[in-house]
């Protein structure tokens, strides 16, 4: 068997985030809040490995803090989004009918919503903090899932397990979860790690719009946000948060890939 | 038959439509902080003046009620005033709308035309190098932020290289220009947005396209036309690109929500002059009929792009009537 680098190199990658997440009061060379207004917007040196921000404040280690953020944000929004979208899907595809409709016409509005503008919106509504953000990102992202898994639902259901399943007189409620679940859970899993990227770039580019996380709390899109307006002078508040971002997505789609092809080893397309 | 399923769709638009309507109206309503609460801290108000104002803008109703009202003169393409300079919604989306068209027409555009392209070469060369090649770079393009490679772009072409202009749709003395400068103009100041905003979406078809056309490729008939001696271009373009056609239809369709709503940071960042920074203005400023008029034109727009492709669907597949 071939060996199954995507996963290897996304497992490592992300493992490498989450211990820098875990440890950043210990890795990051200075305090992220820490300002010092004679070294403002310093480019990077051995000092400040990648320059300082418009306050005097050390780049890195705002960084370094800021992947908390990201990762927080990205497994507990898609957390919300998968248990949400799993259930419907579960339950939209195994008692059809009447649910079913209503489930699906469900997720065609929400497909057919902007759904960056329908965060905006409730963000800009509500106070933006990190919770907010976790749980409007959660809420929008679901749809999806929700038909891919009923997709599966409405295969597996015709299987004849399921059917022998019912005849000796289980609950739908057991069918569904303990019979059914397992068998989609691996499409769900790659959808999770799929679904953390996108919103580790959505909760960036909410940032970076101001409506995300506040300053002085780091997050990756404000530092970027903060770039921009020293566009002309100052290059390195644009260019590594972007390429921490990039990264954290890159490892998490090549996470997701590997997955997929972990749980389908025959279709190698 | 035809009438039969154009029936269904359309009543089908109605219900999302009207759905997508609600709920916009319901997150403005319930969420806190409300148009009258300015009125509310200023002691100069009397209570009577405070209560006229509330019945002239109809906040005295319940929601419901105003959901209804609106809905009522929404039918007669009356979206109301913006709060902000009294003018017409309507008019300040319909000022905006051509440039976000233009500029989400122009990448759907090639994004429709460089997946299928792509997705088809990675296909013939599948696990060659072009294709790992294509999957590299298409890969780069679904992780990348696309803002993050706006500014990149504008600090390379803009800042560095001055070749191209990096905010706005005209240059400052457009109005001075010949037909044939000012077309130009426009043409340099929509490159970035266009190529970059494509750049993000190529991903997605590609694979889609390169996926299906693998399995078509895999199938029998095509084993069939092989062994009959027909030539292999033939089969790729016109039997086999032919099956993939039919998904890439609803494919693009379903991505025009993100098109034409998710140009919030893109217009932001290139001071584009489109619905997507109206919209941004609008939320921020907190100009509710502003608010709920770009997000039904939107809803509307992504609603008719996806009943277009159900129609096309019809078409590019007889198969479809007979269900």
């Amino acid at each position: 068997m071939k060996k199954n680098s995507s996963l290897i190199a996304g497992l490592t990658i992300v493992g490498v985030l989450i211990i820098i997440a875990f440890f950043a009061k210990f890795i990051s060379p200075y305090n992220p809040y820490e300002q010092n207004l004679t070294s403002r917007l310093k480019p990077p040196s051995y000092k400040n490995f990648f320059g300082t921000d418009e306050l005097g404040r050390d780049v890195f280690s705002r960084m370094i803090y800021a992947s908390r953020v990201s990762l927080s944000v990205g497994f507990i929004s898609v957390g919300i989004a998968t248990f949400i979208g799993t259930i419907l899907g579960l339950i939209s595809g195994y008692y059809g009918k009447f649910i079913d409709d209503f489930i699906m016409r469900l997720v065609d509005i929400m497909l057919c919503f902007p759904t960056f503008f329908l965060i905006i919106l409730v963000i800009a509504f509500l106070k933006p903090s990190i919770y907010n953000i976790m749980i409007v990102i959660g809420i929008t992202s679901w749809p999806g899932l929700t038909r891919y898994v009923r997709a599966e639902v409405l295969r597996i259901k015709s299987l004849e397990y399921v059917l022998s399943a019912k005849l000796a007189g289980l609950s739908s409620f057991r069918i569904l979860f303990v019979h059914i679940l397992p068998n989609i859970l691996a499409p769900v899993i790659v959808s999770f790690s799929l679904g953390i990227s996108s919103a580790i770039l959505t909760e960036s580019g909410l940032s970076f719009l101001g409506l995300g996380i506040q300053p002085p709390e780091p997050s990756w899109g404000n530092i970027l946000s903060s770039g921009k307006d020293y566009i002309h002078i100052a290059w390195w508040l644009s260019l590594f948060p972007g390429i921490a971002i990039f990264i954290t997505v890159v490892s998490f789609n090549l996470l997701a890939e590997g997955l997929r092809i972990f749980f389908n080893p025959k279709e190698k397309i | 038959m035809m009438v039969k399923i154009i029936f269904k769709k359309m009543l089908y638009l109605i219900i999302t439509f009207i759905g997508i309507s609600f709920v916009t109206f319901l997150i403005i309503s319930i969420s806190p902080g409300k148009p009258q609460d300015m009125l509310e801290f200023s002691s100069k108000i009397s209570y009577e003046a405070k209560q006229k104002i509330l019945k002239l803008y109809g906040l005295d109703r319940p929601i419901h009620i105003r959901y209804i009202k609106w809905f009522l003169r929404f039918v007669r393409l009356d979206f109301g005033n913006s709060l902000k300079d009294e003018k017409p919604v309507i008019e300040k989306i319909l000022q905006r709308l051509p440039a976000t068209l233009m500029l989400n027409t122009l990448s759907l555009s090639i994004i429709f035309f460089g997946g299928c392209l792509l997705g088809v070469l990675s296909s013939i060369y599948k696990n060659k190098f072009l294709d790992k090649f294509i999957s590299f770079i298409v890969f780069l393009g679904y992780s990348m932020p696309k803002y993050w490679l706006a500014i990149l772009c504008m600090i390379f072409f803009g800042i560095k290289l001055k070749v191209l202009p990096i905010s706005g749709l005209r240059s400052v003395n457009f109005d001075y220009l010949t037909f044939f400068e000012k077309v130009l103009d426009i043409a340099k100041h929509l490159l970035l947005p266009v190529l970059i905003s494509a750049f993000g979406g190529l991903a997605g078809l590609t694979r889609y396209v390169r996926a299906s056309m693998i399995e078509q490729l895999n199938s029998e008939y095509v084993r069939f036309a092989l062994s009959k001696g027909c030539d292999t271009k033939k089969i790729v373009f016109y039997h086999s690109f032919k099956n993939v056609l039919i998904a890439v239809v609803t494919i693009l369709g379903l991505s025009l929500p993100d098109l034409i709503g998710g140009g919030f940071i893109f217009e932001t960042i290139f001071a584009y002059p489109g619905m997507g920074r109206l919209g941004y203005e609008a939320v921020v400023s907190r100009d509710y009929p502003l608010i709920m008029g770009i997000s039904v034109i939107t809803a509307f727009l992504t609603l008719l792009g996806n009943f277009l492709a159900d129609i096309i669907y019809v078409y590019i597949d007889p198969r479809i009537k007979y269900k």
